[in-house]
Parts: C-alpha cells; structure tokens; sequence
C-alpha cells in the first residue's frame, strides 16, 4: 500500500448529510471484478445526465474542483452499504481525505484499507473548513498525518484525533494481511484451545 | 467477575490477540461470501499466493446479480453479472468453500442461508462483505458487515483486526399493537436515533416485545441495525433460538448439542453490565410505518403526513428539501394518499417464510389493484418450496404477484429486476437510497404485511384498516 504522510491540495465541498455509498458509486458499476478505474463513475447519478454529460452544477465538474484530492462532506459520510468501490471510487479519481463530523464504521475502516485518510472534526470546525472549500482552486488545503493536523488556506490549523495503529500503518503504507500473518503461532493456539472449548464451530 | 454484557462476552471467547492501544485480533467463526464484494478479495490471495485459511468455515453463495425469472441452468445473459458469478463458482471450487451454486434448492440471499442451513449459531462471530451481515445478530451471534480489504484478510487469516464497540440496549417493553410488526420495530428505532445513532455502538435489542417475535422477526429487527449506524445488533438466544437452531444441517448434534446449549444458556447480559446507552421504546407507542424520504431514518406513522424541510435542523433541511423533491411528494400530503406502481416482498430483511405468510394472509382471495406491478421475490430456495408446499405461493399469484426465484432482485436491481424512472414502490427491504432499486426510482420500505396491503389499493396504506374489513 501507498505511504500516506502529507498532502497539499484543493478540497471540494459537499455539505450534504447522510451521502451513502450508493450515492458515492452506483449498483451498475459494482459488477467489476477489479479495484482499479472507478473513478470516472464516482457519484455517476448526481455528476451525469442520463445520456452520460456532465451536469455542471455538480461540484467535481465545476473547473475548481476537478483535480479535488480532498473532500468536506457533510455528517454521516459513507453509511449503507459495505461495498470497498466506495473508497476504490474516491481513491481512483484522486481524493485522498474526506473531511466530516462523522462517518459510517465500515466505510471508514475501508479508507485506511487503500491508503485513504477519513478526518472526524467537530461541527464548527468543519463548518470553518467547508467555507474554506467554497473559495475554490486557490484555496489549498494541507493535511499533516505525522502531525495530525489540516491546514486551511488562511493559515489557521486543526487538529484532529487518529488511532496510533492506524496511523502508523498508513505513515509506513503497510499491509495488515502481512501483519496478521507474523501472527500465525497465536492463531494457531487460539484455534487449537476454540476446537476443544466449541468443537461444534 | 465483572459483569458482562452479551457483547462483552462473545468478544472475549474470540480475542486472539490484544495490542497495548486496544486493537485486538478477533477470530472469525464463520465467512459469508457473496459474488459481488468477494472477487477483489480472491485476486488477491493469488496474487500473493496465500491460500484460504480456514475453507470449512467459509461459505459462498451467489445472490445480488442473479436474475429471478427463467431457467436457473441457463447461462445469465447480462454479461458482467456472468463474470461476475463464474467468478465465484471458480473460486468456491478452487479454494475449497462450502457452496451453493446458482441452480442449487439451497441458494439464496446470503442472510437467509446461513441460518438456514444452521450455519450461523449462538456466540459465534459472523462476517461478510455485507453491510446487512447484521441479520445473524439475531442468534445471539456477532454479526457484522466489512470491506472486500477485510474479505481478503478473513480468508487468509481467519482473523479480523478491530476495536471494541461501546455497548447500547434497545429495549422494547410490553407488547405491539395488532398490525405492528419486527419491522415496524426496527425503523422505529431508526426513526428515533438517526441513521448516525449507533455508530460506534453494537446494540443488544431486549425487552418483551423481542422476545416475543420469532426468529425471523428478530432477524428483521438485527437486519436493519446497520441502517442505525451499528456495527451489530444482537439479540440473546432463548429457547426459540434454539429451538430454530436444533436440526439444521450445519447445527451441532447429539453430545456437542448439549455442550453447546450448555455454553448458549450463558449468553446473555448480566443484570448489572454497563451500557454506555440506552434506549426505551414502549410496544404500544410503535405504529405501522412507512418511510417518506430516502434516507432510512425518514420514518413516519403511516397516519402521517409528509413532512416540510423547514421541520428539520442543520444540514437535514437541505437533506429533507432534497428527499422529498426526489420523492415527487408534496409537505402535508397524507402519507396515506401517496400512490405507487409497484410492490416489492422480499430481500434479506423480510424474504423469510413468516413474512411471507403475513404478506399471504392480508392478500388470501383479494387482487391486487389493476396495473399494479407486484413481485415477491424468496429469501432462499428452500423458502420458495416450503410456500409452495404452504399454498402460500398460490396466494400471490391469485391475487396477481408475480412469483420469483430466488435472489436480491429489487432490493438493490443489481439484476434486472428494477424500477424505472419516477416509479414508486412499496418494498420490503431496507434503503430507501436515491436510485437503490432503479435510476430515479422511488422506494417506500415497509413491512410484508403493510407491502400486501399498498398491492390491494394501490397506495400506502393502513394495514389496520384491512385487518378489521377481514374481521
Ligand atoms: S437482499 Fe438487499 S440488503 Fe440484503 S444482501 Fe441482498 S442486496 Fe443486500
């Protein structure tokens, strides 16, 4: 996995509550049996007419924000569905964070699956950051993992709450499957002392 | 020993592992899998060469993408849903899983299944690349949804990494009223916390009101846990549970029956455990609702009116503005007088044979209202035989609903089973999303029996009314 230690770059804001992952990427393209190229779909029904345009209005088609690697959303970003294309989605068109008061649990475990930081703040600061995200291209944000902390283009710093595991796993870029395996001998123990304790699992 | 909760308790039988800050490794009883969330996670234990870790407590079973009409044996015409489901043939087989091919009696949503075949049992862990996985919750089980990342690490390791929850009690005391059921319960709940309420949190749903729903009704109520924000929902086994449990193909028999039973009966809440919330629903308080937004927590008494986004607070007046100009309504519209095309029985939330029967019994000897397009859709193939052997299959079709295979279908039209522009449905399922069940379409969730009603007049509808014109 991609290291994940600082970034500078232009966020988009989207205030709406409650953005599901149906929304972020439809049914109609989860039929992909790969990770990859699922960018050009994310959040398909709200950036596409029917016949495929663009709807200009929609906030990554306006000029500023196409190359957006960061997004300010509303509370309860992610909820419903499990599906990983969600953060594959945002991934693969190139947001690296998502800034919101709250996300849903699974969705925000998937981001620290694909080197994706998911950033909670309370509801003035991310008030502050939308604002921020409205004045368009020129306004970079920054965002430092080491130091936990975003940036507003005005100077004024943030400071936000990561667990240390996870933390540590996106500084390194490390892979938890590798991880667990080191593991191995205390896997086999706990199965070893399960099967005798719950021999009908 | 400190008291615990339920929670509390099958956590602990399952900690491999403990770090200093908290993460613990948790060991995974049994793996759901299913076409769509899984073929990333097999690419790549290939392309690392790692096996599966544990084949015997994994189990597959094609379900979003397979179509419901037609020949089970045929080959399935759209071409990514094909590859999709050969996918998982080729990797059920490679990799050795328990599992249930497409033409298989046995094949169904894969939160039928499990239970079904007495998979899922008391105090296990459950997980699947399925925000619903929630459903096994109802055994007594901890039962939680997660990404194709930890699809992946399951497989290979039969572990999962994770932090403990905090732990909420929902409990709905006394009974329900005639015409209120699980469902009714369960976005109730949402309509009271929010669909932000339980993150953070597993909820053990407890009170008499749960104890007195079957098995299928507390696999309702755990089912939508997850629309709640939950991790799980659980419910303690009782001797319903068990007694659903006892005979099923993959349940334990004869002397490991009663070493089970005797660690099952240890499975619940002690009097004293600590909840870091709490919520108390009284039964009767709980009417039959309807949902009038496209959020799950948009949830009214179906004697409501649709509401006005300036009712709201915050970011939800946008959210609401929005909602209900998707939804084509009107603020202070009867919910009552809101017309639909379509009625949808089934999914993994209220496809199970008792729903099935409640649906049958609001609809015995009626029709549905002309043009209407109604479709019931059973959880499992064994579902399917046991309604026809019921004669609650010929129910349907009298009253001229459409009789499915088994699958998805409408909950998410994955397949093509789907809702067009505009359309309006009454469905049994679970997200009422923008585009869930077609582009534009528009879903009201509500229970079986409140689905059959909205068929007979073609509007949401009262099923209390229906109840005392068959008294
Ligand atoms: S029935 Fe619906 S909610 Fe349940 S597993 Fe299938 S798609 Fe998901």
């Amino acid at each position: 996995m991609e290291k994940f230690e600082k970034l500078s770059g232009i966020a988009a804001p989207m205030p709406l509550v409650n953005i599901d992952t149906d929304m972020i990427i439809p049914k109609v393209f989860l039929k992909t049996i790969k990770r990859s190229g699922l960018g050009v779909n994310l959040f398909d029904e709200m950036r596409y007419d029917r016949q495929g345009n663009e709807i200009p209005d929609f906030v990554l088609n306006k000029p500023a924000y196409r190359e957006a690697q960061i997004l300010v959303a509303g509370d309860n970003f992610g909820c419903g569905s499990s599906r990983e294309h969600a953060p594959w989605a945002l991934a693969d068109f190139g947001i690296k964070v998502v800034i919101s008061t709250s996300f849903a649990d699974i969705f925000f475990n998937n981001c620290f699956k694909n080197g994706m930081l998911p950033i909670v703040l309370p509801p003035e600061q991310v008030e502050v950051l939308m604002k921020d995200a409205e004045k368009g291209a020129n306004a970079r944000m920054e965002i430092d993992l080491e130091a936990q902390t975003v940036t507003a283009s005005d100077g004024e710093v943030f400071h936000f709450e990561i667990d240390p595991f996870r933390k540590h796993c996106l500084l390194e870029g490390l892979d938890d499957i590798g991880l667990t395996l080191e593991k191995g001998a205390a896997i086999d123990t706990f199965e070893a002392s399960a099967s005798q304790a719950r021999p009908w699992v | 020993m400190s008291p615990k909760t339920l929670y509390d308790k099958i956590w602990d039988a399952h900690v491999v592992d403990q770090s200093d800050d908290g993460t613990c490794l948790l060991y995974i009883d049994r793996h759901l899998v299913h076409e769509v969330t899984s073929p990333q996670a097999f690419e790549g234990l290939r392309m690392s060469n790692r096996k599966v870790r544990a084949p015997e407590k994994t189990i597959a079973v094609p379900d979003h993408n397979v179509p419901t009409t037609g020949d089970r044996d045929a080959k399935i015409e759209n071409e990514e849903s094909r590859i999709q489901v050969e996918a998982l043939d080729k990797n059920a087989r490679d990799f050795g899983l328990n599992y249930y091919p497409v033409n298989d009696i046995r094949q169904g949503i894969v939160h039928v299944v499990g239970p079904e075949n007495g998979w899922t049992l008391p105090g296990m862990t459950v997980v699947c690349g399925d925000s619903h996985t929630a459903t096994h919750g109802a055994f007594g089980s901890l039962a939680h949804g997660i990404g194709t990342s930890e699809v992946e690490h399951v497989l290979a390791t039969q572990t999962l990494i994770q932090k403990k929850s905090k732990n909420m009690k929902v409990e709905i005391t006394g009974k329900l009223r005639p015409g209120v059921t699980a469902k009714d319960i369960t976005l109730s709940v949402i309509g009271r916390t929010g669909t932000a309420g339980g993150t953070g949190y597993v909820i053990e749903y407890c009170g008499e009101a749960i104890r007195d729903l079957s098995m299928e009704g507390r696999m309702t109520v755990c089912n939508m846990a997850i629309e709640g924000g939950a991790r799980a929902g659980l419910i303690a086994p009782d001797e319903k549970t068990f007694d659903y449990v006892k005979g099923r193909t993959h349940a334990p028999k004869g002397a490991q029956w009663e070493a089970a039973m005797n660690w099952w009966k240890t499975l619940f809440s002690d009097d004293d455990a600590h909840w870091d919330k709490v919520i108390t629903i009284k039964g009767e308080d709980i009417a039959p609702v309807v949902t009038w937004g496209t959020s799950p927590e948009d949830v009214l008494p179906i004697t409501g009116v649709v509401p006005a986004p300036e009712d709201f607070k915050g970011g939800k007046i946008e959210a609401a503005r929005r909602s209900i100009e998707y939804m084509g309504l009107t603020p202070g519209q009867k919910l009552s007088d809101i017309e639909i095309d379509t009625v949808f029985i089934g999914s993994c939330t209220n496809g199970r044979i008792e729903d099935l029967r409640a649906a049958a019994e609001i609809l015995k000897g009626k029709k549905i209202k002309a043009g209407l397009r109604a479709m019931v859709v059973p959880g499992s193939g064994l579902v399917r035989a046991q309604a026809e052997e019921e004669g609650i299959a010929q129910v349907f079709k009298d009253a001229g609903f459409e009789w499915r295979l088994a699958g998805c279908s409408m909950c998410l039209a994955m397949n093509p089973d789907q809702l067009a522009e505009g359309e309006r449905c009454a469905s049994t399922s679970n997200r009422n999303f923008e585009g869930r069940q077609g582009y534009k379409g528009r879903t009201h969730l509500v229970s079986p029996a409140m689905a059959a009603a909205a068929a007979l007049t073609g509007r949401l509808t009262d099923v209390r009314d229906m109840m005392t014109e068959t008294a």
